[in-house]
């Protein structure tokens, strides 16, 4: 096996295994970046995967066939946002602690997808979509030599929507009004509100579009990747992109980059035992990599990462 | 003063429950169930019987044994989201110590458990370590280490301690916590001594909190960080101190489930899920001793009960997963009840 036929396996895999992580860290980015913490991600991905297969499995029912996939994204975005509308209502208006709203966000939508999946199909997952995002090549992109069969050949779409999302969110943060109020009542909640910024009013769009961009995770994972919804289908990718956005230093092109390398490293633990280097290290190694590595970049590896200063704090008017 | 402090602190998480029960009511009614006739079968299937009583306290002891684990790492101002993790390493180190020593059950079961309590301290003291030395946060770092636990047991049992059925040998007889006795004043429900083993663990939270000087630091550390270094004391040293008891107190919960309910452990595909309820019944209980018992009683009664709500009135069992998480909610925004409580102290007047 040459070392291009083990890129061809491992490159187009990782760019598949990163899609719904990117679209999930790039949530926690809005959410974190306007000073909530949000632990939520985990819930809100399971239940946009858990709408994201009802979805389409009704779509499929009313005959919408292939735009079954694209119209289950809209709506686990929306369901998404609702669901996370209750932790912007808990950790802003009531003043919760951000981190244990996070936590019994987790608790409620595990307990909720499964509870409604078993209500709905008397069964405890959901049947198995057929129409699900087909595998195909970028016209004239997959055609560039080496780089195009690595990046462009065989590859979802989806994939290059959740590298257009990254580049989008860099924009809206660093480029727009939106943006500067956003990062500055995660930094300075008071000198906002000084400023005229309604804190509470950006940072629950702050939650609201994390909800939807984690739900729109979920709802890709079943789309590409795992064809339906089960207990066991969202194990932890919401704690692995919340990882990669903290990874990636709370910016939107390093929660991408950290998202392609979790990605990279998922892909390499299923497809190790093909690969002749890796197939004599014991698997447990790949599987427990992202995390190890986390820690190891979050103790210094990789430089100093601030977090919003304001980050975990409800804002309290008139209080210093 | 004080009494009305405490009159909130106890009010709080009764009407939480009460909330959490209500909506989870709301949820079955608009999903077709009975919710009387379910909450009446949750009951029974909680203390109906002897037998379900047993069941209860069973699920009682790691429960309050993680919520223990989370309330003492809360006291000194740390979040333990790796219950889970230090839980499923004392388990393992637990049924290690069960399965290959030899020795008289006085010695034994002892043996086994401080072995759990060892491991799980060493998991917990590692995003102590961290916090105190590289100021990463602890919640992504105990997150992070519930995964290399779960991977990294399932891989150690598969490879050093594998039996028939993907688990591990049955712990020897001296080092079981199981309980003919118990199991036949209950009508041979799988109670065991954890319970015992999990009093105790509460008696010592208690105790080297309010009453040794190492609990007055790690209490001090927890309300103030700057004011305790001013002070003298020593706050990196806490933060792993405090790390390493809670995760001790995790191990002992993992210790339950090998020396006592199953007697070996499995190779997991999941989390158990023990730890993130000790989460909720930490805060249930306000993060003190006798809370905890109190929570732990709750949500141990209800995991059990939920299976009788299912055989009964056909409630799929995750409803109950439900309520726990909005009591969870409704604790966390105690705000809500501190507010009508100004309401009607104050004759309507905010």
């Amino acid at each position: 096996m040459s070392f291009m036929d083990i890129l061809a396996l491992i490159v187009p895999a990782a760019i598949v295994s990163a899609a719904p992580l990117i679209f999930t860290a790039l949530g926690g980015v809005f959410s974190e970046r306007s000073g909530v913490v949000n632990i939520g991600l985990e819930g809100l991905m399971l239940f946009g995967a858990f709408t994201g297969a009802v979805t389409i499995y009704y779509g499929e029912q009313l005959g919408l066939n292939g735009a079954a996939p694209w119209v289950s994204f809209i709506v686990a975005m929306i369901v998404g946002a609702m669901l996370a509308s209750i932790h912007a209502l808990a950790s802003i208006t009531l003043k919760a602690d951000q981190v244990v709203s996070g936590v019994a966000l987790n608790f409620l939508a595990a307990g909720l997808a499964i509870f409604l999946t078993k209500k709905i199909f008397n069964a405890g997952q959901t049947p198995v979509i057929s129409e699900r995002i087909s595998k195909s090549d970028i016209p004239f992109l997959s055609d560039i030599p080496l780089i195009g069969k690595l990046f462009f050949s065989n590859a979802y779409l989806t994939s290059y929507v959740a590298v257009g999302v990254a580049l989008i969110v860099w924009y809206v943060l660093y480029k727009t009004p939106f943006g500067l109020r956003l990062r500055s009542v995660g930094e300075h909640p008071m000198a906002a509100d000084t400023m005229g910024i309604n804190v509470t009013k950006v940072r629950y769009i702050g939650v609201l579009l994390s909800g939807a961009l984690a739900g729109l995770g979920g709802a890709v994972y079943v789309a590409s990747i795992s064809g339906n919804f089960t207990h066991s289908t969202i194990t932890g990718q919401g704690f692995m992109a919340l990882a990669a956005m903290i990874f990636g230093k709370w910016h939107p092109l390093g929660a991408l980059g950290a998202a392609l390398f979790f990605g990279l490293a998922q892909a390499i633990s299923i497809s190790g035992s093909h690969i002749p280097f890796l197939q004599d290290i014991p698997k447990v190694f790949l599987l427990i990599a992202p995390y190890v590595l986390t820690i190891l970049a979050l103790a210094g590896l990789v430089g100093r990462a601030d977090a919003p200063k304001a980050l975990g704090t409800p804002y309290e008017k008139g209080k210093r | 003063m004080q009494n009305k402090n405490n009159k909130v602190k106890l009010l709080v998480p009764l009407f939480s429950v009460f909330l959490g029960l209500l909506i989870g009511g709301i949820i079955m009614l608009l999903s077709g169930y009975k919710p009387i006739e379910a909450y009446v079968a949750l009951f029974q299937g909680m203390v109906g019987d002897p037998y379900f009583i047993g069941e209860t306290i069973r699920q009682m002891s790691p429960l309050i044994l993680s919520g223990l684990a989370v309330a003492f790492a809360f006291r000194t101002g740390l979040f333990n989201i790796g219950v889970e993790g230090q839980l499923l390493v004392g388990w393992l180190a637990a049924v290690y110590v069960g399965v290959t020593v030899d020795a008289p059950t006085i010695v034994h079961v002892p043996l086994a458990i401080l072995a759990a309590a060892v491991a799980g301290a060493l998991w917990g003291a590692v995003p102590g370590i961290l916090k105190a030395r590289f100021k990463v946060h602890e919640v992504i770092t105990t997150i992070m280490m519930n995964y290399i636990a779960l991977y990294s047991t399932n891989e150690i049992i598969r490879n050093f301690l594998l039996a028939p059925g993907e688990r591990t040998e049955n712990v020897k007889e001296s080092a079981s916590l199981a309980s003919p006795f118990l199991q036949s004043i209950t009508e041979y429900s799988t109670l065991h001594y954890g319970i015992i083993v999990a009093l105790i663990a509460a008696v010592i939270m208690w105790f080297l909190l309010w009453r040794t000087t190492m609990g007055y630091e790690l209490r001090a550390v927890g309300f103030n960080q700057h004011a305790s270094q001013y002070a003298g004391i020593n706050v990196s040293k806490n933060i792993v101190l405090s790390m390493a008891i809670s995760g001790a107190f995790a191990g002992i919960a993992g210790s339950m489930e090998g020396l006592g309910t199953y007697q070996y452990m499995t190779i997991n595909a999941a989390f158990t899920g023990v730890g993130f309820d000790g989460i909720a019944v930490a805060l249930l209980g306000a993060n003190s001793a006798i809370g905890v018992v109190l929570g732990a009683a709750l949500f141990g009664g209800l995991k059990i009960g939920a299976l009788n709500m299912q055989s009964i009135a056909g409630v799929p069992t995750e409803l109950v997963g439900v309520v726990i998480a909005l009591i969870i909610f409704f604790v966390a925004c105690s705000y809500i009840v501190h507010w009508l409580m100004n309401r009607v102290s104050k004759g309507g007047k905010i």
